[in-house]
């Protein structure tokens, strides 16, 4: 298959899981009940009148597809229309969405940092004692909730050391511990892909080519090995990015973070669904974006993998 | 019979013998449920009475009763999602290896809806709406968790469809049915049993995390999840409501996790698994 309509292919597959999975949420949001009544709470003295009043303002006698295409070109054109209680969506899905992508991109860092050294060695000691323990410490890692695991950190750098705030926003200090407890747990699964990539890099011919013409084992590793096994290890990241976004929702509740997991918490104990609805479809769309940029880089960087 | 005596199975058994042994005789140790409140004693810090080993919660309930009681719903989480899950990826996913055509698109489309919308996310959207509960849990990971089986079942099938003995099987004129069960289930079960043991174990992890959302179990139920929502007040003043649970879950979920990948070693060689 030639490569521009394997790329059309993957797009359309792409946009339609969009769309089914954004029209499973709004026909799920519908079901919770009269947005109109929720809207006005639980008061006596709500006349018929103004449940049409409200309906006719929010749009809510429209049909449901015509709702939803509203709601889905009002995502594309950032006009994202008000929540309940909360006013106008599309700032405070802004400033969630800052906060979730910078402590995803730290924690990813942090995780790298970690696991890249150690993913290496282990590959590069494969079976040592060294090895196994690396092993033995990433089952470990993926072995405890990531939000108990914030709150041991908390409990021992902001409790008993008081070296960090304990939860919130407020400057550098308050990113370290939510993204160290993402980059642990994220550096628990990194560490078995970058061990197991690094070892088939290893035993290929030109990594032997290249310590026969008597290159720096530093070189052979960094410009030769991690190079080519960087593929497999970006393909990784790529299919775990929904799993980072489901494990951010509950960290960032625990730091009260004020990202897009505590934003859709928030509107679950406030019963303001539409906040719900366009927190869930964004990062549904973010994550099929993420695969799909993922499936197009890895035909691009290796031109050998087949397309079928 | 070397391979039984490996380090990961010993204490994957251990673990789990020790754990879900206490959670399977708890209605013998601790006939009130963990629901005894000794108000003279609220909030004792663990090892110091000898009545309340791991110390007691604000309201006198004893930790260690709690812990142990409460590990009945992480195990029933895990165990019964995991076999439904099983149960219904494997039928889809016989069926659609070995006729591919519409149970193979079906299959292939939910899984990539699957991918965009993590369980969590997924689970916080539904239960908002359905409200929590311990069997509407259970279903919800069912449907979300049963595609991957699916997929497993299904790569094994395109292989072992050609393989000679099935080839074999069909040249005698048997029915379909007996070639799926008799023939291509039994050998595509190794790694169906990996997927499950590890499934256990994640799916114990996330019933925790909407418990302590307050989405999963109800709060007057000992579980662990809850009980790590209810300690999260305490943290400063009374760290040791949180601590145990989490050591429970963790212990669990890591002797699950080693049975899993001495398994993956034992059944998978090939790694079919990690496909």
């Amino acid at each position: 298959m030639p490569i521009v309509s394997y790329f059309i292919k993957r797009f359309l597959q792409a946009a339609f899981v969009v769309v089914v999975v954004s029209l499973l949420v709004a026909f799920a949001i519908r079901m919770t009940g009269d947005p109109a009544m929720m809207m006005l709470g639980e008061s006596a003295n709500i006349t018929e009148a103004d449940l049409h009043n409200i309906r006719e303002q929010m749009g809510l006698n429209r049909p449901f597809l015509v709702q939803y295409w509203g709601f889905m070109s009002g995502l594309f054109s950032g006009d994202l229309g008000d929540s309940f209680f909360r006013g106008a969506i599309a700032p405070l899905i802004w400033q969630a969405m800052k906060a979730t992508m910078l402590l995803a991109i730290i924690s990813l860092g942090v995780s790298m940092l970690i696991s890249l050294p150690l993913g290496i060695y282990a590959a590069r000691h494969k079976n040592s004692w060294g090895d196994q323990c690396i092993r033995i410490l990433s089952l470990t890692g993926l072995s405890f909730p990531n939000f108990w695991l914030g709150i041991m950190l908390m409990l021992l750098f902001s409790v008993t050391l008081k070296w960090l705030p304990v939860s919130g926003f407020s400057g550098a200090s308050s990113l370290i511990l939510p993204a160290l407890t993402i980059g642990i747990i994220l550096t628990a699964s990194n560490l078995r892909i970058i061990r197991s990539a690094m070892l088939e890099v290893l035993n290929s011919q030109y990594v032997m080519v290249a310590r026969a013409k008597g290159l720096s084992e530093h070189r052979v590793i960094y410009r030769h090995a991690l190079r080519n096994s960087a593929i497999t290890i970006i393909t990784y990241l790529g299919l775990q990015f929904g799993a980072l976004m489901g494990g951010l929702v509950v960290v960032e509740l625990v730091f009260n973070w004020p990202g897009m997991g505590t934003l859709a918490i928030e509107s679950i104990a406030q019963r303001d669904y539409p906040i719900l609805q366009t927190v869930v479809t964004v990062l549904a769309m973010l994550i099929v974006f993420v695969n799909l940029l993922v499936d197009v880089a890895y035909v691009m960087l290796d031109p050998r993998i087949r397309l079928e | 019979m070397r391979a039984l005596f490996r380090f990961e199975f010993l204490a994957g058994l251990v673990l789990l013998t020790l754990v879900g042994g206490a959670v399977a005789l708890s209605p013998w140790l601790f006939p009130d449920s963990g629901k005894t409140m000794d108000f003279l004693a609220r909030l004792t810090p663990p090892f110091v009475n000898e009545a309340h080993w791991l110390g007691t919660d604000p309201m006198g309930r004893d930790i260690l009763e709690r812990v142990v009681v409460g590990g009945k719903i992480s195990f029933i989480v895990g165990i019964f999602s995991a076999l439904g899950a099983v149960t219904l990826g494997t039928v889809i996913g016989l069926l659609a290896g070995y006729y591919r055509g519409f149970w193979d698109s079906f299959l292939m489309r939910f899984a990539d809806i699957q991918l965009a919308l993590p369980f969590i996310l997924l689970a916080i959207t539904v239960i908002a709406i359905i409200g929590p509960g311990l069997d509407r849990i259970v279903i919800l990971m069912i449907v979300a968790q049963w595609v991957q089986y699916a997929r497993l079942v299904r790569a094994s099938v395109l292989s072992l469809r050609e393989a000679e003995y099935v080839q074999a099987a069909k040249s005698y004129g048997l029915p379909d049915r007996k070639i799926i069960f008799g023939h291509i289930l039994p050998n595509a079960m190794g790694p169906l049993i990996i997927l499950a043991t590890l499934n256990v174990a994640n799916n114990i992890l996330l019933e925790s995390s909407l418990t302590f959302l307050g989405l999963g179990i109800d709060p007057l139920t000992p579980s662990w999840g809850g009980m790590l929502a209810d300690g999260r007040n305490y943290i400063q003043t009374a760290p040791w409501i949180t601590i145990f649970p989490g050591l429970a879950i963790m212990f669990t979920v890591l002797g699950l996790n080693l049975l899993g990948d001495w398994l993956r070693d034992y059944l998978d060689p090939l790694g079919k698994t990690n496909t």
